[in-house]
């Protein structure tokens, strides 16, 4: 079976320290002002009874990628693993695929295409985890491939309570967040 | 609630008109291979292993160079405090080194002191210039008048240079305004400090106890990799802080203490262990004295003492007890870093020392262990001449009795003229911004403006070195040598920190720097090695260590030996009694409390806050609020306030306030973040904002300075270390 790459992000050991943000803004020489890794915090209650939340945040690599199903030039598509890339040269910069995205994790990059996440997948190529799961240090980001049923992915998503990005778009996201 | 990035959608909408437009519009894709992904090329054509200098954690790195420039920097693998892994900073690093901001050339000043006006010099002038003031000093006022102030592993050149010249005037603020007071505090009770990187071995702890820390914000790499695998274990966690911290939002109790009075509720903790007979009894009848008296003197602690002046429940305060005897041994009441707070520090880092004691954390499992060290033989130097005078550190006719270091405020304060034992006229400033790093930054001023010569040796243009006569500008942490690095940890190791690209603009090592200046000085007994190679490579092979090693790994690993009882060690404590004295007869012979004593701290008054500061995961000190890559993600501080405070005061979330302390000392405006995350009667500010050096194009302005509002300090009798939350500030709205 092909891979299938996704991602878990365990809310457990996440310290919101955004190393996962200027670890992909080295790795992809991401123009400055913009990044496609971000961190939400999220607190609620009162004084003094608070939760808090963090979680790192990316594109999903949605299963049914609403972003490709729109774009009207071709230029979102699927690659390996299930992993969707914009071709720079196809896109005009319509937008279509932001609004596609349930998930906001689309910017228009200052040559005027779209850009997000890649999975790093020219890291994953060739046998290395992305720049941002990589570098973690709190281990709280795991890639792998839901296809391989040894994965320490396929292991955590079986065993751990988890939630995605907006499931009710329908967009079936491979980013999983551990709770 | 963050924005979305849906939300940011309409704003970046505007800015996105013009674009490329693909060819083949009409066609489903095709051109980009769809199973070969393209590579952004960040990988360079060259990776050097270094270590980190972004904070003083000094993570081995992997430096990748592209173009000649460093591009991307990543964690090293084989570095036992990286392992692969870098905090913001250390990714920030390319954020230095390409600061455009930094210092360029040599200057020497042409306004007054503070008005960073400079002229551009060469080095043979400004070198020439340096040493012909030194000697004069040196034969005017003696070698003593002239003292170091000092941060960062690049300063061990200038303190060879200063122990040369004949003073030992070495001052950095890492001591008596940060850790010092720790450090003293565990000494007097196990015999040894805690160290840095610090022994605790939280990785395999079963119940971690922040008192005021704040790890994850506070980012020690080792440490937060280490706290995140012990919370994914199931280790517990108690968390006392005013502030619902990031640790706090992880903890099964957060204990949101009024600050000040930590010493009651671990007084209060040490009752609940010791009448439940929770505590260690074996460990402590083995390797402990002063038990009997420890129980007298908080037979009367109880959490309901505790709650009149914590605010803590009774309930919460025996349950969290419980908590952390029902882990022990592998239970860890974190020692903390910066401990400098009300004055007693010493004594609440001891009763946390003395409660680790209780549950027995000491050389065990989950709580410290011991730590050991490759041992490197010093390169041999001749004896340095010798010293007649004391360090004027301390006001005359006053003795800090456990200071084990220079207190860098001292220092300042004898550089007021006629007020110390003798007279300070000079300073040497290495890589350490002390108009932010003291407290009392108008009598730094003062100092500032009586010296007779001040040099500064910097990176980047911080507020202190628009003070300098002279302007040395060092090479980054990527572009030189440095001295080997070998801490005691629980992995043994010797690290190297090497140039990864040539100097930029005119800037020079330090090594280089110092060894030219001990040229001019006649001091070149002191520096006999041709390069910072040839001296490496001989404190390498004096260790068994291959130079050549260090420079393709960036480390060795040395020998791990027991660090704890489960590893076979059998502790040995460096004390007068050679056991763990929870009483301490050293502090009863100095006239001090052999028992830590609560004492209460006043509390702000109506209308008033305490001012508690510490950090955010992306910034250390002042020093990278310049920086832009980091920037990116945090690029300035807010002033933290409880919301119904905020409406009390009809001030609302996101405008600009000014904080305004006892003293008429201001700082802001600074952006206004009303939270229930913090106490009513606290606020909060991210340490390193609120700069106003000119040379800082990219920090100054932003936010609002802490440091600038720290104009009272309760000065710790045990070592003299300036506690600084003793600050009490008023908000007022800016209207625009």
């Amino acid at each position: 079976m092909s891979a299938r790459y996704g991602m878990a992000m365990d809310t457990r050991r996440c310290v919101g320290c955004k190393a996962c943000v200027l670890a992909c803004n080295a790795e992809n020489d991401i123009h400055p002002g913009h990044s496609r890794v971000w961190v939400e915090e999220t607190v609620r209650g009162r004084f003094p009874n608070l939760t808090a939340n963090i979680e790192s945040k990316r594109c999903g690599q949605c299963a049914t990628p609403t972003c490709v199903t729109v774009c009207p030039t071709g230029a979102s598509f699927v690659a390996e693993g299930g992993v969707v890339l914009v071709d720079p040269d196809k896109c005009t910069g319509c937008k279509a695929c932001m609004v596609g995205c349930p998930n906001g994790a689309r910017y228009v990059h200052p040559d005027g295409h779209a850009d997000k996440c890649t999975f790093c997948l020219h890291r994953v190529q060739r046998g290395d985890d992305p720049a941002c799961v990589a570098n973690c240090p709190t281990g709280a980001l795991i890639f792998g491939d839901l296809n391989d049923p040894e994965s320490e992915l396929v292991e955590l998503v079986e065993t751990r309570l988890w939630h995605v990005d907006e499931p009710d778009s329908g967009t079936h996201p491979n980013l999983f967040y551990l709770e | 609630m963050p924005l979305t990035r849906r939300q940011f959608l309409e704003v970046g909408a505007a800015a996105a008109g013009a674009g490329s437009v693909g060819s083949g519009l009409l066609d489903n894709w095709w051109g980009m291979d769809p199973s070969h992904a393209p590579d952004p090329e960040t990988d360079g054509e060259k990776v050097v292993p270094t270590f980190c200098e972004m904070c003083f954690w000094k993570c081995g790195v992997l430096a990748h160079v592209k173009d000649g420039r460093v591009n991307k920097i990543t964690g090293n693998p084989k570095h036992p405090l990286s392992g692969g892994k870098l905090c913001p900073r250390g990714i920030g690093g390319t954020g230095l080194v390409n600061d455009p901001d930094r210092l360029r050339r040599p200057l020497v000043r042409t306004g007054p002191r503070g008005s960073e006006q400079f002229s551009p010099v060469s080095w043979e002038t400004a070198l020439d210039e340096v040493a012909g003031r030194l000697l004069d000093l040196r034969d005017k006022h003696g070698p003593e008048s002239l003292a170091l102030f000092s941060h960062g592993y690049g300063a061990s050149w200038f303190k060879t240079l200063m122990h040369a010249y004949g003073t030992d005037n070495l001052a950095a603020p890492s001591y008596a305004q940060c850790r010092g007071s720790r450090e003293t505090g565990f000494s007097l009770t196990f015999g040894a400090p805690v160290g840095s990187p610090e022994t605790t071995d939280l990785r395999n702890s079963r119940c971690i106890v922040l008192v005021g820390s704040h790890l994850g914000e506070n980012m020690h790499n080792t440490q937060v990799q280490e706290f995140a695998d012990a919370l994914d274990a199931g280790a517990r966690l108690i968390v006392v802080d005013p502030r619902f911290s990031t640790a706090a939002g992880k903890a099964d109790h957060w204990l949101p203490i009024r600050p000040g009075t930590d010493l009651a509720l671990l007084l209060a903790w040490m009752h609940v262990i010791l009448s439940e007979r929770l505590y260690d009894a074996e460990y402590l009848a083995e390797h402990a004295v002063g038990l009997d008296e420890l129980k007298a003197w908080v037979a009367d602690k109880t959490p309901e003492w505790a709650f009149v002046h914590t605010g803590l429940e009774p309930d919460r305060i025996r349950t969290t007890a419980r908590m952390m005897a029902s882990a022990r041994p592998a239970s860890l009441i974190h020692p903390g870093r910066r401990t400098a707070w009300y004055g007693d520090d010493v004594q609440r880092t001891r009763a946390i020392a003395i409660l680790n004691a209780l549950l027995g954390s000491w050389a065990r499992h989950g709580g410290f262990y011991v730590p050991s060290s490759v041992a490197i033989p010093k390169f041999p130097l001749p004896a340095w001449p010798s010293h007649p005078a004391e360090p004027p550190d301390m006001p005359p006719g006053v003795v800090y009795p456990f200071a084990s270091k220079v207190l860098a405020h001292g220092i300042r304060d004898a550089s007021i003229p006629g007020t110390g034992p003798y007279d300070i006229k000079a300073w040497m400033v290495y890589g350490t911004n002390l108009i932010h790093a003291l407290p009392q930054p108008e009598r730094t001023r003062e100092a500032l403006e009586a010296l007779e010569f001040m040099v500064a040796i910097d990176v980047l243009p911080a507020e202190i070195v628009g003070f300098a006569d002279v302007v040395l500008p060092e090479a980054t942490y990527l572009e030189r040598y440095d001295d080997l690095h070998a801490p005691p940890f629980r992995q043994p190791f010797a690290a190297l920190r090497q140039p990864v690209v040539e100097p930029m603009y005119d800037s020079r090592p330090g090594w280089w720097i110092a060894k030219e200046l001990a040229r001019r000085m006649g001091l070149m007994d002191w520096f006999p090695w041709k390069d910072p190679e040839s001296y490496l490579a001989q404190r390498a092979e004096a260790a068994g260590l291959s130079l050549e090693v260090l420079k393709r790994d960036g480390v060795v690993l040395g020998e791990r030996e027991p660090g704890t009882t489960e590893e076979g060690l059998i502790p040995t404590f460096d004390t007068p009694s050679g056991k763990i004295e929870l009483f301490s007869q050293q502090l009863a012979d100095a006239g001090l409390a052999p028992l830590p004593p609560f004492t209460p701290h006043e509390q702000p008054g109506p209308g008033e806050f305490r001012l508690l500061f510490g950090r955010t995961p992306t910034h250390t000190f002042g020093r990278s609020t310049n920086n832009r890559v980091l920037s990116e993600v945090y690029d300035t501080n807010q002033l933290w306030m409880h919301a119904g405070r905020a409406r009390e005061l009809g001030l609302e979330a996101g405008q600009e306030v000014r904080i305004v302390n006892r003293d008429g000392a201001e700082a802001g405006p600074v952006l206004l973040k009303a939270t229930e995350r913090i106490r009513q009667d606290s606020v909060f500010l991210v340490h390193g904002y609120g700069h106003d050096a000119i040379g800082l194009t990219f920090a100054r302005g932003r936010g609002a300075s802490d440091a600038a509002l720290v104009t009272q300090t309760a000065i710790d009798p045990v070592m003299g270390g300036t506690g600084m939350n003793v600050n009490f500030v008023r908000i007022e709205g800016v209207t625009a």
